[in-house]
């Protein structure tokens, strides 16, 4: 037998799968080799000269996919770069991020999605995914050259103007069908712009109150139940991005029992916080969608909860610090989130009793990672913990509760709204088929770009 | 008083010392000489985003009352996404040595920011701050109620009913007012078109009406007019009622329903007025009509905010010769 690349193969020992039974993982050469028993697989001679790492007390789970991150490269490397947020997210558990259009330039050419694609190679921390914008230079006019991006070596499937809608029914319509010629989906960000021009926070009792113009549910809701009937009309797949209302739920459960092919997703911010944090007029709880009440916080999680809702996505959004260290109408919408989404969904979903660490798998890595087509081929993600799978793996502390510290994290903005927030569950290692890309709850340097070489063509 | 940044923050206790302060300023104001000595030394700065001419002079007449150094800082023109930033700006003041900074602000909650963000360590006052809060203009509208209807020192505004009637959705002048005079223990109405009142309003500590004829003629102790911008009728501006002309026969204060008024009630306009749209002449130069006597009461009232802010609730009473 030769001898082994020690750098892609590992043993984790003792760690409960998917939160439940008790297991070693026998990791070589980047896939998974055994599952056993726990305290069986250190004496298997195969692991004699791999890496060992004590899972004890430690879940098990699938590398984590986030089909909505903000890597900010190109043009605002001042808040993060496909290096920095790709660090952040391994620092989160993540093995896999789709990184949104909106950069500047806009993602809206095979040119730019491969070069963002490249530069996530390069950078080694995870697989990342390019979205490709719907319209040229997001401006909802014009389709985008769907199909070059698609069958760039970045091999699109997700595309999105998110940050703002694809407002015109007629534009929306061509994309959604447009797309099916390769197994896409368009994401949309649903906002109806003239319902929410100025708009700064969620409008009800405390916009009324603080004077911040309002930004109400029914311009979510009203894009999302037209898009759900648009997507029926003409049978195409729909995302929906960052839903935030109760009425949004409660129109994706409906589009579903239509059994229309129809997903969603919900931040964890969404999930945790409420519009009761604006009083303070502090802009780090500035974001888009905004926080809603606690009545939309509940139905969320009863949404996601009960399969309604597919994913969590992180939707995380870095800032400069002058974009956020000013008036709140004047600063820009949007959080951090990579390295907090584990902690908050263990919060908000695990603690609670609403969902097992098996369901967060389903939401934080299968589901995400289907939806977005990434969970087939040699470099897939979102796999099963099973023999013969690449080895994406995420440890998760969830007995350890630590205060979030922004300037410590590995993104390199500071907008994160859990800002001396107590919160539980640590990531403390990450692998990248079979490489460590995080050890002892640490950011482990890639030695340079991995063998992965992401496209099929 | 550390700052004075929302009416909410004031207790009936405290909104009771700053109308009995603001009285006793008002007293001297009656003497020939009407400067007092109580702010020698010290440095207010009138630092307004917004273009408001009276309000600024009012502060800057109330300063200069009081003896301090008054220094106007007009930033108009700058918009809050470009020209010298808000911190910029208060850490040019801090290194001025502002002993207190009046701010005016399109953005609601600029004065909270300049109170907290640790920029400044000089008491801020909120001149008007976007659609969120006056709270001075509230202070001197209680003011100048208890003067006609509550007179005397120590009283609040208990079982009085005041309706507030206009642009409601847009009026940082109606919100300040609303938890003031509910604090004081008024009954407040506002009244409005649907279309401007804020969705969330059920959870003000008010009643609210489209009808005004109905709140008037359930004999209200005050009437109080806010000013409603024209350009609000147009698409551009929101389209919230179709023309002035329907906003006035709906909502406006003409001499018919001004008669329906009983003998006693007053009423009051925060300024500047549009005479035609949302009052008469006719009623905003009746006797019923004390918004002139409300710009005098506002450097009363200006008076007493600076100096409680400035001197502090510890410090002695700010005129030996007032009671």
């Amino acid at each position: 037998m030769s001898p082994r690349t020690t750098t892609d193969s590992v043993l984790v020992t003792g760690a409960a799968l998917l939160g439940e039974d008790l297991r070693d993982v026998l990791v070589l050469d980047g896939v998974i080799a055994a599952i056993a028993d726990a305290g069986t697989l250190a004496a298997d001679p195969r692991a004699a000269d791999v890496r060992h790492v004590d899972g004890t007390g430690l879940v098990l789970l699938p590398g984590l996919v986030d089909l909505h991150t903000h890597l900010r490269e190109p043009g605002r490397e001042d808040a993060e770069t496909v290096l920095s947020g790709t660090r952040a997210a391994a620092a989160g558990g993540f093995t896999a991020v789709h990184a949104m259009a909106n950069t500047t330039p806009v993602a809206d050419t095979a040119g730019v999605v491969e070069q963002v694609w490249r530069l996530g190679r390069d950078a080694g921390w995870v697989d990342v995914f390019p979205v490709g914008a719907v319209s040229v230079g997001l401006e909802g006019t014009q389709l985008a050259e769907l199909g070059a991006m698609a069958t760039s070596a970045a091999r699109v499937r997700v595309f999105s103007d998110d940050g703002k809608c694809v407002h015109d029914p007629v534009l929306m319509r061509r994309a959604l069908e447009y797309v099916k010629a390769f197994d896409g989906v368009v994401a949309q960000h649903a906002q109806e712009p003239r319902l929410t021009e100025g708009a700064q926070m969620h409008e009800g009792v405390v916009s009324a109150e603080i004077g911040l113009r309002g930004w109400p549910a029914v311009a979510e809701e009203a894009i999302i139940a037209r898009d759900v009937l648009l997507a029926e009309h003409v049978g195409s797949r729909l995302h929906v991005c960052h839903l935030s209302t109760a009425g949004s739920v409660e129109i994706i459960r409906w589009a579903k029992s239509r059994g229309l092919p129809v997903t969603a997703e919900v931040t964890p911010h969404h999930l945790f916080l409420t519009d009761e944090h604006a009083r303070g007029y502090d802009p780090v709880f500035k974001v888009n969608p905004p926080l809603r009440t606690e009545a939309d916080v509940e139905a969320v999680r009863a949404g996601l909860a009960d399969g309604t809702i597919d994913i969590v996505a992180t939707d995380h959004a870095p800032h400069s610090r002058e974009d956020k260290d000013c008036e709140w109408d004047a600063a820009a919408f949007g959080m951090t989130g990579l390295e907090t989404a584990v902690g908050v969904v263990q919060a908000a979903m695990v603690d609670t009793g609403r969902m097992t660490w098996a369901d967060v798998a389903r939401v934080m890595s299968a589901n995400p990672a289907r939806i977005g087509r990434v969970d087939e081929g040699p470099t897939a993600q979102g796999r099963p913990l099973a023999v013969g799978e690449p080895a994406n793996l995420t440890l998760i502390d969830p007995a350890v509760r630590a205060v979030v510290v922004p300037r410590e994290q590995a993104t390199q903005s500071e907008n994160s709204p859990y800002r001396g927030a107590e919160l539980p569950g640590r990531v403390v290692a990450t692998f990248l088929r079979g490489r460590a890309t995080v050890l002892d709850a640490r950011p482990v340097a890639p030695a340079g770009a991995t063998a992965f070489d992401g496209a099929d063509a | 008083m550390r700052h004075l940044l929302s009416t909410a923050d004031l207790d009936r206790a405290e909104a009771v010392v700053v109308l009995d302060t603001a009285a006793q300023m008002a007293a001297t104001q009656s003497r020939e000489i009407k400067k007092l000595p109580t702010l020698h030394g010290r440095t207010v700065v009138n630092l307004f985003f917004e273009d408001s001419t009276r309000t600024r002079i009012s502060f800057e007449t109330a300063a200069k009352r009081l003896s301090a150094d008054v220094i106007n800082f007009s930033a108009k023109g700058s918009s809050v996404s470009k020209g010298e930033s808000l911190k910029d700006t208060a850490l040019t003041l801090q290194a001025m040595g502002a002993d207190a900074i009046v701010i005016r602000h399109q953005a609601s909650g600029a004065p909270h920011l300049l109170a907290h963000a640790g920029w400044v360590d000089a008491a801020v006052i909120n001149a008007g701050d976007g659609t969120h809060q006056h709270p001075t203009q509230a202070l001197l509208d209680a003011f100048t109620l208890r003067r006609h209807l509550r007179p005397g020192l120590g009283e609040d505004l208990a079982g009085l009913r005041v309706a507030i009637v206009g642009d409601v959705l847009h009026s940082r002048v109606a919100r300040s007012n609303v938890h003031l005079l509910h604090t004081l223990g008024a009954h407040v109405t506002l009244v409005a078109p649907p279309t401007l009142v804020p969705v969330g309003v059920e959870a003000w500590p008010c009643e609210v009406s489209y009808d005004l004829d109905a709140t008037l003629a359930a004999a209200p102790d005050a009437v109080m007019m806010l000013r409603v911008q024209r350009e609000r009728m147009s698409g551009a501006g929101g389209g919230f009622f179709p023309s002035p002309l329907e906003y006035a026969r709906r909502y406006g204060l003409d001499g018919a329903r001004l008669r329906m008024l009983p003998d006693h009630a007053i009423v009051l306009h925060p300024g500047p007025m549009n005479r035609g749209l949302e009052i008469s002449a006719e009623a905003a130069d009746s006797p019923r009509s004390v918004i002139v006597e409300q710009v005098a009461n506002g450097v009363a009232v200006r008076m007493a905010v600076l100096y409680l802010t400035l001197a502090g609730s510890s410090a002695s009473a700010p005129i030996e010769e007032t009671r």
